[in-house]
């Protein structure tokens, strides 16, 4: 490992004090899993946009591998912290908080579920300590070592991180709240936040990961999120992408469902300098149906860069892949979206758009849906717009009384509601709500008026 | 109606209105005197300029105008954005209302009633009194209380977004609403039911301006003027019996009489 040192030093540093630190006491599954994941990294590097490379194609993370991102040793203190995990009220389910401060478990913020009746809500550090059967199975099955240099480098740190699992016919409907929070620092911090979650067969559980951070320094998320999902099992997913503004943020969702099983995800973004949302959803078996939302608003010098798979690799399912995006600024979007529909995979039904609100002459958006059907018998649609307020409709605002600021926050409103409207937690949908609303940027001055 | 308008200073005077549409010129000069209790019907044929008329006064800024003077209650108002003037009185119902995914009709009219109360000086309406308020509009017009529910015009009906243009109108109360092509597009049902609607809100207080390419409408709310619109400019004026000789003769006639005095 002598190329480790003069290549990734400074990650091996730290790669060094986890396993023989704090990670030392990991079951050897566990510590095998990061030692090839480390090795992995290693080889790999962080990927780059070089020709071929259609994946990292649009998006260059050249400022991500130039800076040395440190892990934090110790956890900081919790005074105070309460105040920086989002709050949203969600009564009538059966709610676990899982808070993870600058990548460690926080027991004092968290209320979470040991096993009690079938549902595990904890840290995965712990449940790797009761030696959990399932959890060695499932860790790195959904995300492989082989997908990119960042999957490896968060496995190569795993250690803290969320683990849900419900068990077969679980009758009530959860709510298990993630909260990856990193806090201000004089250091650059990296977090390798990992979730995985099993929801076993018919249960009805839903995920809301939340990234989140200070508005002042340059950190790293380094996120991986595996899913998996039962015969008949109902899950929901939403994904807040709440970073700060000069925060760099990559995640890698891979799910999995098997036989009528339903995944309703959302993904959310605002903030963050450079953002890559990479998910994967695989149409395991018949009957699945998957509905992938998206909604991103970016301003100034961001770039978010959406790439969402979904395979179809069985018969008779369905897909839903509907992102929007309001670009204001000098702002870059990159969306791919591809659909694959196997052989076998009759009867297959999708539909994707990428639809992007441009309100700015600078903003760029590069959209570029595809689909892939190899089965003869399927019905699938794809399309992809960018657009800028429509004069006639502002007019049609303005004429009866409200001035070019109000009418186009309203219009800029009623293009993300749609996205907005699909969360079905009803106290997070309006926590969105209001954080997409105040985040609306002012357009009173672009646009023309009376001569 | 026109006995209470009588002697009082006009609502609304056009002197010597031209205005463009990118190099093309469609109003040549345009005089027109409006009274409060008062409705015109201006009608004329395609190209004409009438809807052009109804637009520039709402402000539409995809029109220069280039000569002229309208004064709203004795002030200017050419140089005045949409929105102020819609706030002092002005609506323009539109021939084409557009589709708003996403805005929720109630939302659209609670803007707007805010927007102009503000205006006036007064505060926001609360909640509670819009909904009442918008609740008794709702039944004034026999609009179908879903719609207001529902995003703005969205999957509406040809028939369903005329009404609920009027139904807007209701609410934002206008002391001049100008109706352009209001018919156009409708059958006899759902024009009877815009009319009734229309008929409901005239009143002494403000006046309408209905353009309109025929005289089908007509039969319903009763104009006290007619006015004929013909290359930008107003040919012939006069009673509700011009509106009749026009769908007799046709337009053929105001282009042969035109031409004839040139």
């Amino acid at each position: 490992m002598t190329s480790a040192l003069a290549k990734h030093a400074h990650y091996f540093a730290d790669f060094q004090s986890l396993v023989h630190g704090r990670g030392a006491c990991a079951p050897s599954w566990l510590q095998s899993l990061r030692e090839d994941a480390w090795v992995k990294f290693n080889a790999t590097g962080f990927p780059t946009s070089r020709r071929g490379n259609e994946r990292w194609k649009y998006t260059n993370v050249g400022p991500i591998a130039k800076v040395n991102f440190g892990v934090t040793s110790q956890p900081p203190a919790v005074d105070g912290l309460k105040a920086l995990v989002p709050d949203y009220k969600i009564d009538g389910s059966t709610v676990y908080d899982l808070v993870f401060v600058d990548g460690h478990y926080s027991p004092e913020l968290s209320s979470p579920s040991h096993d009690s009746n079938g549902v595990i809500a904890s840290s995965l550090v712990t449940a790797t300590n009761d030696s959990n059967s399932v959890l060695e199975s499932q860790v790195g099955h959904y995300a492989c070592l082989d997908e990119d240099g960042f999957v490896a480098l968060n496995t190569a740190f795993l250690n803290d991180g969320a683990y849900v699992h419900v068990v077969d016919g679980y009758p009530e409907s959860l709510v298990v709240r993630l909260t990856y929070l990193t806090t201000n620092g004089v250091t650059a911090k990296v977090t390798h936040p990992r979730t995985l979650v099993v929801a076993g067969r018919n249960t009805d559980v839903t995920v809301v990961e939340c990234y989140t951070g200070p508005q002042e320094t340059s950190y790293l998320t380094n996120a991986v999120t595996e899913i998996s999902v039962g015969e008949g099992a109902n899950v929901g997913h939403y994904r807040l992408l709440l970073e700060g503004n000069k925060a760099f943020h990559v995640g890698v969702s891979r799910v999995s469902q098997k036989k009528d099983s339903s995944f309703n995800s959302a993904s959310f973004a605002l903030g963050t300098a450079l953002a890559r949302n990479d998910m994967e959803v695989l149409l395991d078996d018949s009957g699945a149906y998957c509905e992938l939302n998206g909604l991103y608003l970016t301003a100034d010098n961001q770039h978010i860069d959406n790439l969402i798979s979904i395979d179809h690799a069985q018969p008779n399912c369905t897909s839903r892949l509907n992102y929007k995006g309001i670009l204001d600024g000098k702002s870059k979007a990159v969306f791919g979206g591809e659909v694959m529909v196997r052989r076998q995979a009759q009867k297959s039904d999708a539909e994707q758009t990428d639809k992007n609100l441009v309100l700015s002459k600078l903003a760029e958006v590069d959209s570029k849906p595809s689909l892939l059907i190899y089965a003869d018998d399927v019905k699938c649609s794809h399309g992809a717009t960018a657009g800028h307020i429509d004069e006639d409709t502002l007019f049609y605002l303005r004429s009866r009384g409200l001035d070019l600021g109000a009418a186009s926050r309203m219009l800029i409103h009623a293009f993300a509601s749609e996205i907005i409207d699909t969360v079905k937690l009803e106290p997070l949908k309006d926590y969105l709500d209001t954080l997409f609303t105040a985040a609306i940027p002012d357009k009173s001055l672009t646009f023309g008026s009376a001569k | 109606m026109s006995t209470t308008a009588k002697g009082s200073k006009p609502l609304l005077s056009i002197k010597g209105l031209k205005a463009m549409a990118g190099d093309l010129e469609i109003l040549k000069g345009i005089d027109l005197q409006v009274k409060a209790g008062e409705v015109h019907a201006i009608m004329g044929p395609n190209g004409s300029g009438k809807s052009t008329l109804a637009n520039v006064l709402a402000g539409r800024p995809d029109y220069t105008v280039t000569g002229g003077q309208v004064l709203f209650e004795g002030q200017d108002i050419l140089k005045l954005e949409p929105e102020i003037r819609a706030r002092m009185g002005v609506f323009l119902a539109f021939q084409y209302p557009l589709e708003l995914p996403g805005v929720r009709a109630w939302q659209f009219l609670k803007a707007g009633v805010d927007a102009k109360r503000v205006h006036n000086g007064e505060e926001e309406m609360s909640a509670r009194e819009f909904d009442q308020m918008l609740k008794a509009k709702v039944a004034e017009v026999q609009i179908d209380p879903d719609l207001v529910k529902r995003a703005v015009n969205e999957g509406f009906s040809g028939g369903e977004k005329k009404r609920n243009e009027v139904l807007q109108m209701a609410v934002l109360e206008p002391k001049l609403a100008l109706l352009d092509e209001t018919d156009s597009g409708l059958d006899i049902d759902a024009l009877r039911i815009v009319s009734d609607g229309v008929n409901m809100l005239r009143s002494s207080e403000n006046a309408i301006i209905l353009v309109t390419h025929y005289q089908r409408i007509l039969n319903y709310i009763s104009p006290n003027f007619v006015h004929v619109l013909y290359d930008g400019r107003i040919v012939q004026s006069g009673g509700p019996e011009l509106a009749h000789e026009l769908e007799e003769k046709g337009y053929d006639w105001i282009k042969d009489v035109v031409d004839a005095a040139v």
